[in-house]
C-alpha cells in the first residue's frame, strides 16, 4: 500500500489515544463533581457530632465557652448579621452611585474606564491588607471617636469591621449594579428623555423601577459575599465571644471564630462545633448565591 | 478505465427528526470532475461531508447506507485514514492563522506526527504549491503567515494543504462562493488541471460553473438525487422535469 | 408641576451627589495605597527580600521565606488546577449538553461561592489530618480549589469563540481529534486561557484564610512541600496583629511586595488579552 509508509508510529494506536483523551477529559469533569459532593459530605459528616452534642441549643443558646463546653453559635450569628447588614447599609449608596454614574450617566469613555480601573484595583487588594490598614488607621480613628462620644474606647468592634467590609464589597456590588442598570432597554430611557424628563427623572421613574428586582438580588449577592469574608473582619472585630450589646462592641463573626480557634481546637467535639459553623456559612452563602443569580438571570432574560 | 473508486449506496442522513439526504446511490468516476448541483439547503454539503465522515461533527446526525472506497466501507475504517485518502476544501478559506504558508502546506504531516526530512518537506511544499498554482506568487514569502494573502490565494493555499497529503479524492464544497470572479476563474482552471491526478467531487450552486468544468453532474433537490449523468447530457437533454426547471430558471 | 429650573437643579444636584460618592469611595483606596507605598518603601531592601525573619528587636529581619513559600504554594495550586481546569474547560466547550457537563456547571457555581475559610477547613480535613501535620501541599490544594473554577470558566469561554472552521480544517486533513484539540484548538486559545490562569493566580496569591490551618506558616525557609511554609499573606497577618513595631514595619514591606506582584499580574493579563 502506498499509504502505509506515511503512517506515523502513533497512527496504529489512534483508537487508544482517542479513547484515552476523551476518558481523561471525562475523568477530570467527574472529579470536579466528586470534589464538590465530597466537600459537602465531609462537612456534613464532620458536623454530625456537634448536632448530636448540642442539638437545638446550638442555635438557641447564648454563649460560646470552650472551657466550660458551652457551644452556641448565637453570638457569631448575631455578630455576622450585625456586621454584614451594617456594612451593606454603608456601602449601598456608594455602590449604587457608581453603578448609576458609570452605567447610566457617563458614556463609555476615559472617565468610565478610569472608574473601572480604580474599582478593579480596589477589588484586587487582598483581604489581609484591608485588615492591616484597618488596624493601623481605622481602629485608632474609631477609638478617638469613641473617646469623644463617651464610649469604651475599644477601637476594634462591629462598627470598625463593617466600615472596612463596606469598602471591600463595593467593587462586587457596583459591578453587579452596573450590569443590571446597563440592561435597562435604551428605548425606554430614550422615551423618557424624549418626553422632556431630566436624567434624574429618568433614573427615578424609569431606570430604578425597571431594575428593582435586579438591584435587590445584587444586594442579596453582596450580602452573601460579605458573610464569607474572613481576614479583614477577623483582624478588626475584636474577637469577643459574646452577644454584642451595641455596634461599637467587640464581637466575632462565624468566619472569624473559625479563623481564630480552628487551628487551636484540640478536643474533637470542639472541632466539630467549629465545622458545624462552617456548614452554616457554606449553606447560607451557597443558597444566597444560587438564588440571587437565578433571580438576576430570570430578570435579565425577559 | 473506470475503476470503482467510490460507490455510495442507499445513503440516508437525518439530523434530529429531519431527513436531510434521502436514500441516495451513486458511483463516482476515476480521475474525472463530478459536480453536485442543487438549490441552497438541498443537502449538498451534508452529502459530501458524509464522504469523508466530516458529518460526524454535526450533533444528532444519523447515517444509514454505505460508502465504499476501493470496495472498502469507509464507515468501517478509521475516519482518520478515510480523511487522508479523501481531502477536503471548505466553502470559506480556513488556513491555520498562526502558521506560516510553509507550515500550512505541511500541516497535515506535522499535526499527524509524521516525521519528514527537510529536503522532503521542501519538496512537498513546492510540489503542492505548484499544483495549486500558488508557487510563483508566494515562493518568496513562504515563512510569513498567510494573513496577507487574498481570499482566492488563501483558498488555493487550502487546496495545496489538502494536496500535500496526496489524497486520491478531493472534495470541494463551493470553493469559490466566497471569492471574486477573477479568483473564481483561477480556481476553476486549477481544478480542471488537477483531474489529471485526483478524482474531484465539487459542490456548487452555480450552473455555469458546473457546465464549464465538470465531466459529470448530479442534481440534488430536497435531499433526493434527481438526476445524475454526463454533464453534457444533463445540460442538453435532462430527463427529469425538476432538472429542466432548475436549469432554465437559474440560467435565465 | 415644578418649574423647569427647579427640575434641572434637582438633576444637577443628583448628578453631583453621585459624582461625590464616587470620589469619596476612592479616598480609602488612595489612603491604602499611600500607606503601603510610604511605609513599605522604607522597609524594602535587597536584604529584606532575601533574609529570614528574626525575633522582634533584632535587625536584618526579612521575608525571603515568605516569598519562596508563596511561590511554592502558587506552583502547587497551578500544577493541580491548570491541567484539570483546561481539561474540564475543553470538555464543557466540546460537549456543552452532556449530562456530566450540566452537573459540572452547577458544581462550579457552588464551588466558586464557597467561602475561603471553608476551603481551608476542607483541606485540613482531607490533607492535614491524614498527613499528620500542616504542609505546603495542603495549602496548595486549598488554593487550587479556589483557582479551579476560574481556569475552567476562562478555558470554556475562550474555546467557545474559536471558529469551527479551524477544527474542520484540521480534522479534514485526517488529524485525529485529540491531536486537533491539543495541537490546534488549545494553542489557538492560549491567550485567553493564560489570562484566566493569571487571574486565577492573582485571586489566590493574596488569600490568607485558606492557609491558616493548612500551610500554617513557618519562620524558617523550606522547600519541602510536606512541611509547613510561610507565605506573604500569612506573614502580613502574623506581623500586622503583633504588637512589635518592627514587625509591623516588615508587614508594610510585605504588603508592598504582594501588591506589586498582584498589579504586575493584572498588567500582564491586560496586555495578553488586548493583544
Ligand atoms: N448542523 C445542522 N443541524 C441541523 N440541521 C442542519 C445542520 N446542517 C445542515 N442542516 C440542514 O440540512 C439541510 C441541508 O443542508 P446543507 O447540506 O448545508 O445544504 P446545502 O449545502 O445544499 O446548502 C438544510 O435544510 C439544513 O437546514
Ligand atoms: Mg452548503
Amino acid at each position: 500500500m502506498r499509504k502505509t509508509s506515511q503512517l506515523s508510529p502513533e497512527d496504529r494506536n489512534i483508537r487508544i489515544y482517542e479513547t484515552l483523551f476523551s476518558w481523561i477529559l471525562k475523568f477530570f469533569s467527574v472529579l470536579v463533581v466528586a470534589t464538590l459532593v465530597g466537600i459537602l459530605a465531609t462537612i456534613l459528616i464532620q458536623a454530625l457530632p456537634s448536632f448530636r452534642d448540642a442539638g437545638i441549643n446550638f442555635y438557641t443558646g447564648k454563649s460560646w465557652d470552650p472551657v466550660f463546653k458551652h457551644f452556641s453559635a448565637t453570638p457569631f450569628v448575631v455578630g455576622t448579621l450585625a456586621t454584614t447588614v451594617l456594612a451593606l447599609l454603608i456601602s449601598i449608596p456608594f455602590s449604587l452611585s457608581i453603578a448609576l454614574f458609570s452605567g447610566f450617566y457617563l458614556h463609555p469613555g476615559r472617565i468610565t474606564s478610569t472608574i473601572r480601573l480604580l474599582i478593579d484595583l480596589l477589588a484586587g487588594i487582598p483581604s489581609v491588607i484591608y485588615g492591616f490598614w484597618g488596624l493601623s488607621i481605622v481602629v485608632p480613628a474609631v477609638r478617638q471617636f469613641e473617646l469623644f462620644s463617651g464610649r469604651v474606647p475599644y477601637g476594634v468592634g462591629i462598627f470598625t469591621a463593617a466600615l472596612i467590609l463596606s469598602i471591600m464589597i463595593v467593587p462586587y456590588a457596583a459591578s453587579i449594579g452596573r450590569d443590571v442598570i446597563a440592561l435597562v432597554p435604551s428605548d425606554l430611557k430614550e422615551a423618557g428623555l424624549a418626553l422632556g424628563a431630566t436624567p434624574y427623572e429618568v433614573v427615578r421613574w424609569i431606570v430604578m423601577p425597571y431594575s428593582k428586582a435586579g438591584l435587590l438580588s445584587g444586594i442579596l449577592l453582596s450580602f452573601g459575599r460579605a458573610i464569607g469574608e474572613t481576614m479583614a473582619v477577623t483582624m478588626v472585630i475584636g474577637n469577643a465571644n459574646k452577644i454584642p450589646g451595641s455596634i461599637f462592641d467587640p464581637a466575632n463573626t462565624i468566619s472569624s471564630i473559625i479563623a481564630n480557634e480552628f487551628a487551636e481546637a484540640t478536643d474533637p467535639i470542639y472541632v466539630s462545633h467549629l465545622i458545624h459553623m462552617g456548614l452554616i456559612l457554606f449553606i447560607t452563602t451557597t443558597a444566597i448565591g444560587l438564588f440571587g443569580r437565578r433571580v438576576i438571570k430570570k430578570w435579565s432574560s425577559h | 478505465m473506470n475503476k470503482q473508486i467510490l460507490e455510495i449506496s442507499n445513503l440516508s442522513v437525518s439530523i434530529g427528526n429531519d431527513t436531510i439526504i434521502d436514500n441516495i446511490s451513486m458511483d463516482f468516476h476515476w480521475k474525472k470532475i463530478t459536480t453536485i448541483l442543487g438549490p441552497s439547503g438541498c443537502g449538498k454539503t451534508t452529502l459530501i461531508r458524509c464522504i469523508n465522515r466530516m458529518h460526524e461533527l454535526i450533533p444528532h446526525a444519523r447515517v444509514s447506507g454505505s460508502i465504499l472506497l476501493f470496495k472498502k466501507n469507509i464507515y468501517e475504517m478509521n475516519p482518520i485514514l478515510v480523511r487522508r485518502e479523501i481531502g477536503m476544501v471548505f466553502q470559506r478559506p480556513n488556513p491555520f492563522p498562526t502558521m506560516s504558508i510553509y507550515d500550512n502546506v505541511i500541516a497535515g504531516y506535522k499535526l499527524n506526527g509524521i516525521k519528514l526530512g527537510s529536503a522532503e518537506k521542501d519538496n512537498i511544499v513546492e510540489t503542492s504549491l505548484c499544483r495549486a498554482g500558488l508557487w510563483s506568487e508566494v515562493k518568496d514569502a513562504l515563512h510569513r503567515r498567510g494573513a496577507f494573502l487574498s481570499g482566492g490565494q488563501q483558498q488555493r493555499l487550502c487546496i495545496a494543504r489538502a494536496l500535500a497529503m496526496k489524497p486520491r479524492i478531493l472534495l470541494l464544497d463551493e470553493p469559490t462562493s466566497a471569492l471574486d470572479p477573477k479568483s473564481t476563474g483561477h480556481i476553476e482552471d486549477l481544478v480542471s488541471e488537477l483531474k489529471e491526478s485526483v478524482t474531484i467531487i465539487m459542490v456548487t450552486h452555480n450552473i455555469r460553473q458546473a457546465s464549464r468544468i465538470s465531466d459529470f453532474t448530479a442534481f440534488l433537490s430536497k435531499g433526493e438525487l434527481v438526476e445524475y449523468g454526463s454533464t453534457e447530457k444533463l445540460f442538453t437533454v435532462p430527463e427529469d422535469k425538476r432538472t429542466e426547471e432548475y436549469l432554465s430558471r437559474s440560467a435565465g | 408641576m415644578p418649574s423647569v429650573s427647579k427640575r434641572l437643579a434637582t438633576d444637577l444636584l443628583f448628578k453631583g451627589v453621585l459624582g461625590l460618592a464616587t470620589v469619596i469611595l476612592f479616598i480609602p483606596l488612595i489612603m491604602i495605597l499611600y500607606y503601603i507605598i510610604v511605609n513599605g518603601a522604607g522597609a524594602i531592601s535587597w536584604a529584606f527580600l532575601t533574609s529570614l525573619p528574626k525575633p522582634p528587636g533584632e535587625i536584618g529581619s526579612g521575608i525571603g521565606n515568605a516569598i519562596v513559600g508563596s511561590a511554592i504554594l502558587i506552583c502547587i495550586a497551578c500544577t493541580i488546577s491548570v491541567p484539570i481546569g483546561v481539561g474540564v474547560g475543553v470538555f464543557l466547550s466540546e460537549k456543552p449538553t452532556h449530562t456530566i457537563a450540566k452537573m459540572v456547571r452547577i458544581c462550579l457555581e457552588i464551588l466558586q461561592g464557597i467561602p475561603s475559610i471553608v476551603i481551608g477547613i476542607i483541606s485540613y480535613l482531607w490533607v492535614v489530618l491524614p498527613m499528620g501535620g500542616f504542609s505546603a501541599l495542603s495549602g496548595g490544594i486549598a488554593l487550587s480549589l479556589m483557582m479551579l473554577p476560574l481556569v475552567i470558566r476562562s478555558t470554556e469561554e475562550t474555546l467557545k469563540l474559536i471558529p469551527q472552521s479551524l477544527k474542520e480544517a484540521s480534522l479534514g486533513l485526517g488529524v485525529p481529534y485529540y491531536r486537533t484539540m491539543t495541537k490546534i484548538i488549545i494553542p489557538a486559545g492560549r491567550p485567553g486561557i493564560s489570562t484566566g490562569i493569571i487571574l486565577g493566580i492573582s485571586r489566590v496569591a493574596g488569600e490568607t484564610a485558606p492557609l491558616l490551618f493548612t500551610a500554617f506558616g513557618n519562620p524558617f525557609l523550606t522547600f519541602n512541600i510536606m512541611k509547613p511554609v510561610n507565605s506573604l499573606p500569612s506573614l502580613i497577618y502574623n506581623y500586622a496583629t503583633s504588637p512589635y513595631s518592627d514587625w509591623q514595619q516588615a508587614a508594610w514591606g510585605a504588603s508592598l511586595v504582594l501588591i506589586l506582584f498582584l498589579f504586575t499580574l493584572s498588567l500582564i493579563a491586560r496586555t495578553i488579552s488586548t493583544r
